[in-house]
């Protein structure tokens, strides 16, 4: 493919542009200015969170602050926002490892233990990947109040704490995971508790890093769940839930400068995870993708 | 004798440790999946409020989707227009990301691209950024003087007339046809007068509103970054030899793609058109924060609707209803989709 492409220029050799060259100036013109309407947006909510109020009005797109404020960012901290920021680490933490635990012990379970009814468990876990997340909000309030889940840490973290698609990841990723290792263990007679803790769990770290992303970065960013699980306490808002309702209580007299302020805190942590681990969050969607 | 023992001692600690492993995924998924699935299906069939206890709410069968289905009222349309919008959301999105992410994953996968993380990561961005987020920043951007219509009115010379896109509620297939003198005056009697699931035939042609509009481009915008890496590794799967063997019989850029790229990514287009029908079809945060489901209802999606009239207009059993009716549309289009793409293409 590399050497029939690079040939193509040099048989051009009549002084005409050649087709490769147009089709290249092309490809990176219209990439270069898509990227462009990523970035700009971003740029400007960050200029935008750092203006003040006036200026916002009377310019909206420009991308530096003729004066720089930090007022935007402190009224946030009159919303309480410190406390949506920690309560948002903490669901997101603890839904991550909930999924580390548990899908790996569930993955492993399904890719490599024998047991009977897996294929039962198996069936019923991939019937629920069917059902839109949307048809359950409903039946998990109901569910909550039941429990006297809503407006706990609990009804925030419990229900999320394994999906199916973490336990989909991991029971792909230790299927392709060579079984003599396992073999060699259960001759020098370890159980398979200790196979799994002690032999397969530290090769699959690629996977728990994958898993470690997504969980995270669904957690971080969820909005429905809080949405239905907090009814009246506004301290237990997540990031989201409480700039969204934010956003509602300032009715038509928006301060763009806190909406924005808010929005780049909501970013930011996703932003430093997703540069850190950037590798692996595309090999993960490629690799759940592919999968379906 | 001793070997048999052994394979069934094996058994049976393969049994045990297969259902201890599995026992947290299964207690959850039984409490916050399972259960809840099957008390949706019968609180549909009640009149819970979702104030009082669960328990008080009164068995009233299929009234609820009778209501919803053949009953004329607002409730009726009101889930017939949601229907409408949610319909003309899935039309405009799913075709546009598919077609962008495609297009894209093809220039950025041609081999001698340079910067090509930077693109995949810049494109990709917007995925992982919270929904709440990005419809803040969108709603700033499509106020009157905001940006999007600064650059509409540079890339036209000026031509472009500021628009409030939130507060919008004009139907871009009636914009179209009032160009042609056809407005809701000048309409034929059977479409203003002839009314369809409680939603006058005018208003199903309407098109998507200026507003809903809005919101499609910033999920167009915000999807393509995933769409795009699924269509690059399957693009990476597809070996050299196949395009360097039409090369050699002289195939044009065209053709490669159309004989061989196309076809060698169906799979990958039904699952991302799959995943697509899926997400348009419950748009809910984008709708919650920037629009409410206004202006004029015209941006009131079936996911929005649930949430309202559950939460907000304490008619919980309506809502499940209506939950329950989108969990059928949404199969049925996956089930028709899959028919149309062949079943081998299945994942």
């Amino acid at each position: 493919m590399t050497t029939i492409s690079e040939s193509i220029p040099q048989s051009n050799v009549n002084g005409r542009v050649s087709w490769a060259t147009v089709k290249k100036v092309l490809s990176y013109g219209i990439l270069f200015l898509l990227a462009l309407t990523f970035i700009y947006p971003f740029l400007l909510a960050i200029a935008t969170s750092f203006k003040t109020l006036p200026e916002i009005n009377q310019n909206p797109v420009s991308l530096i602050p003729q004066v720089v404020t930090l007022e935007g960012y402190q009224r946030l901290l009159t919303f309480n926002v410190p406390r949506w920021t920690l309560n948002s680490a903490l669901v997101a933490v603890s839904i991550t490892l909930g999924n580390l635990l548990f899908a790996s012990l569930g993955g492993y379970a399904l890719a490599r233990i024998r047991f009977p009814g897996s294929k039962a468990v198996f069936l019923g876990i991939l019937g629920t990947m069917m059902i839109p997340g949307i048809v359950l909000l409903i039946p998990m309030f109901i569910v909550l109040k039941a429990l006297g889940f809503v407006d706990t840490y609990a009804g925030l973290i419990m229900p999320k704490l394994i999906t199916a698609f973490s336990i989909f990841l991991m029971k792909q990723f230790f299927e392709s995971v060579p079984r003599e290792l396992e073999e060699a263990a259960r001759i020098d007679g370890a159980s398979p508790l200790q196979i799994f803790f002690r032999v397969v769990l530290p090769t699959a770290k690629p996977a728990l890093v994958a898993l470690i992303i997504f969980s995270f970065q669904g957690a971080w960013n969820d909005f429905m769940h809080p949405l239905i699980v907090i009814t009246v306490n506004q301290q237990l808002f997540t990031l989201p839930l409480g700039l969204a309702l934010l956003r509602g209580g300032m009715g038509q007299n928006l301060q763009w400068n806190s909406l924005m302020a808010g929005s780049m805190l909501t970013t930011l942590p996703m932003a430093i995870v997703f540069f850190v681990f950037q590798r692996y969050f595309i090999e993960g969607i490629s690799y759940s993708g592919i999968k379906g | 004798m001793t070997v048999a023992t052994g394979i069934r001692g094996e058994d049976r600690q393969n049994a045990v440790a297969g259902w201890l492993f599995m026992t947290p995924t299964i207690l959850i998924f039984s409490v916050f999946v399972i259960i809840p699935i099957i008390a949706a299906v019968y609180f549909s069939m009640t009149d819970w409020n979702g104030i009082s206890p669960p328990a008080e709410a009164t068995f009233i069968g299929l009234d609820n989707y009778k209501t919803i289905l053949t009953q004329p009222g607002i409730r009726q349309t009101d889930f017939f227009t949601a229907l409408k919008n949610t319909t003309y959301f899935a039309l405009g999105v799913v075709p546009m990301q598919t077609i962008i992410s495609l297009l894209l994953a093809v220039v950025v996968n041609q081999s001698l691209l340079r910067f090509k993380s930077f693109f995949r990561t810049t494109y990709y961005f917007p995925s992982i950024t919270s929904s709440v987020a990005i419809s803040l920043m969108f709603l700033f951007f499509y106020q009157k003087s905001g940006l999007v219509n600064q650059i509409l009115s540079t890339l036209t010379f000026g031509a472009w007339e500021p628009i409030a896109w939130m507060a919008d509620p004009r139907g871009l297939i009636h914009i179209a046809l009032s160009w042609f003198g056809l407005t809701i005056q000048t309409a034929p009697d059977f479409l203003t007068q002839t009314s369809l699931f409680g939603v006058p035939l005018w208003s199903w042609i309407s098109g998507p509103s200026v507003a809903l509009t809005g919101i499609m481009i910033m999920n167009t915008w915000t999807t393509i970054g995933t769409m795009m890496i699924i269509f690059l590794a399957a693009l990476q799967d597809i070996p050299n030899f196949v395009y360097e063997a039409a090369q050699i019989d002289g195939a044009s850029a065209w053709s490669q793609f159309r004989r061989i790229t196309l076809p060698m990514l169906r799979p990958t287009m039904f699952f991302v058109v799959t995943l697509g029908l899926i997400g348009t079809y419950q748009v809910f945060d984008q709708i919650y924060v920037m629009s409410s489901g206004g202006p004029a209802k015209t941006t009131l999606t079936i996911a929005y609707l649930v949430y309202r009239n559950g939460f907000n207009n304490s008619q919980m059993g309506l809502g499940a209803a209506i939950a329950i009716l989108l969990f059928i549309i949404i199969f049925a289009l996956t089930m028709i989709q899959r028919r149309i793409t062949g079943s081998e293409a299945a994942v």
